[in-house]
């Protein structure tokens, strides 16, 4: 494993393997937090042609815990708002002598292009491109489900998840299908029929309009965010008729199974796909879905970085 | 492939690590036995089991995972992290007894050194290992040696333990070619 660019590219071993060093590292971090020397000298860019909070301040933590140095390089003020390419970007880094690059882009696609095209020799770590994925996300996602419902067990294997909200641009929601289904869950999207892409028949998940139906019966359930130019690009009617259908509600989570978690990869709109009493109601996990990141993050930069790629995993 | 240590060799090298360990300490409530995983782990359980039996008091014990202070990581494929836990007391002003299965180039031990720097800093930190097999590429010593064993450096050093090999056995393997 060089590079971090999809789900899709992992088998269930790698994805276990990521989860269980997080889980080594999130337990070590329970003390004071600790800096591990592992990466000492190495460099790590975080290449954000789109913003970006949580997701870059968690891999640049991830990073620094490990002794990492981090560069931040986002559009605003860049290059890349004055239209350099991502090959030139790339070339730029790699004289830097960047040992990976984080990238985070509106292009779908943008990473695999970055790692396919023999411009740099570092790992390139798949931050979020368009529509396409967002794999360090859905780990943690993953990661924080395992903690919560699994029981002990090493995987997913019988739970019921449901991913609510803007299926048809969310690259959230296609890693979490991937890895989710993956690792033995059952995966149910929610969505209103204009929020789901053609060809979702084929996914490995149950489809359902009703969130109401869907709700009881779940261990767990992801919330998407709704962006608001949706309404505009005619999507949806109105914020107000999204959030009666399908946003998450006292009501709802009321009905929800006993020890069920709500989530939501942030940032949340209160009161569209979320009341603001359900995101900091007792069953949200939603914060420390962000705490779970920066482990998660750190086992994906040792498991790439520290150890020589050439040679076999030994995992 | 010969037996260098059988199971009845490595119980009273256990026992008498446990005595020496009790001799140079003192009170061996200030005592702190840090595992280094794997099978340094289960030795230092059953060295506290032994330590606890001679002295009556129970004795803390935990591991310490090394893992991501070695300096060869690069060198080698990735490598899984082991769990560390460190003892209630912690290892601030204690004894701490360092506890591997076996001592070659000392690396292990100097990753340990820094590991356990993070952690607090102890009175004073010892080493028992069941076999020092010779080769150190750095200025370490064992405190508690249960067997010198000694090598070539192409030979190959393996210690089964009953808890996960279901024998207890130190074996010397001559590599072919």
């Amino acid at each position: 494993m060089r590079h971090l660019l999809s789900i899709a590219d992992l088998t269930k071993n790698d994805a276990l393997s990521i989860l269980n060093t997080a889980e080594t590292l999130s337990r070590a971090s329970d003390g004071p937090m600790k800096k591990l020397p592992t990466l000492r000298g190495r460099t790590i860019v975080n290449l954000f042609a789109e913003d970006s909070t949580r997701t870059r301040i968690s891999f640049e933590a991830a990073a620094k815990r490990l002794s990492a140095d981090v560069i931040n390089f986002s559009a605003k003020g860049s290059s890349l708002s004055k239209g350099e390419s991502l090959k030139d970007t790339a070339q730029t880094l790699q004289a830097m002598g960047a040992d990976a690059v984080i990238i985070r882009h509106s292009a779908s696609g943008a990473a695999h292009t970055l790692a396919q095209g023999q411009w740099m020799s570092g790992s390139v770590i798949n931050a979020g491109d368009g529509t396409h994925e967002h794999p360090s996300q859905a780990l943690l996602d993953a990661f924080t489900i395992r903690k919560h419902c699994a029981h002990g067990n090493d995987d997913l294997t019988g739970l019921r998840i449901a991913i609510v909200g803007d299926i048809l641009h969310s690259r959230v929601a296609r890693s979490n299908v991937l890895l989710l289904s993956m690792l033995g869950a059952h995966v149910i999207l929610v969505a209103p029929p204009t929020l789901l892409p053609i060809g979702v028949e084929y996914w490995p998940v149950t489809i359902s309009y009703d969130l109401d139906s869907v709700i009881e019966n779940v261990d767990a359930v992801i919330m998407l965010r709704i962006q608001i130019e949706r309404m505009t690009e005619m999507y949806l009617p109105n914020a107000g008729e999204y959030a009666r259908f399908f946003g998450l509600n006292m009501d709802r989570l009321a009905r929800m199974k006993p020890h069920s978690i709500v989530m939501h990869p942030g940032p949340m709109n209160r009161g569209l796909e979320i009341s603001s009493e359900s995101a900091d109601s007792a069953r949200s996990v939603i914060v420390e879905q962000v705490k779970n990141g920066v482990s998660v993050r750190m086992a994906i930069l040792y498991l790439l970085l520290a150890g020589n790629q050439d040679l076999e995993i030994s995992l | 492939m010969s037996t260098a240590l059988p199971a009845p060799d490595i119980a009273r090298a256990i026992t008498r690590i446990a005595h020496e360990i009790c001799e140079r300490n003192g009170d061996s409530r200030l005592i702190t036995l840090l595992g280094i995983p794997t099978r340094g782990a289960h030795l230092a359980l059953r060295l506290a089991a032994e330590i606890e039996s001679i002295s009556g008091n129970s004795v803390e014990c935990g591991t310490l995972d090394i893992t991501m202070h070695r300096d060869d990581l690069r060198l080698r494929a990735p490598r899984a992290l082991a769990p560390t836990s460190i003892p209630p007391l912690g290892v601030e002003d204690r004894h701490v007894v360092l506890v591997d299965d076996v001592l070659f180039s000392g690396r292990t031990i100097r990753a340990a050194l820094d590991a356990l720097g993070e952690v607090g800093r102890p009175k004073t930190v010892q080493l028992a290992v069941l076999v020092d097999r010779g080769h150190r590429q750095l200025p370490i010593k064992a405190d508690y040696v249960g067997k010198n064993l000694p090598t070539s450096p192409q030979q190959i050093i393996k210690v089964h333990l009953s808890e996960l090999d279901g024998v207890d056995e130190v074996l010397l393997e001559e590599v072919v070619g």
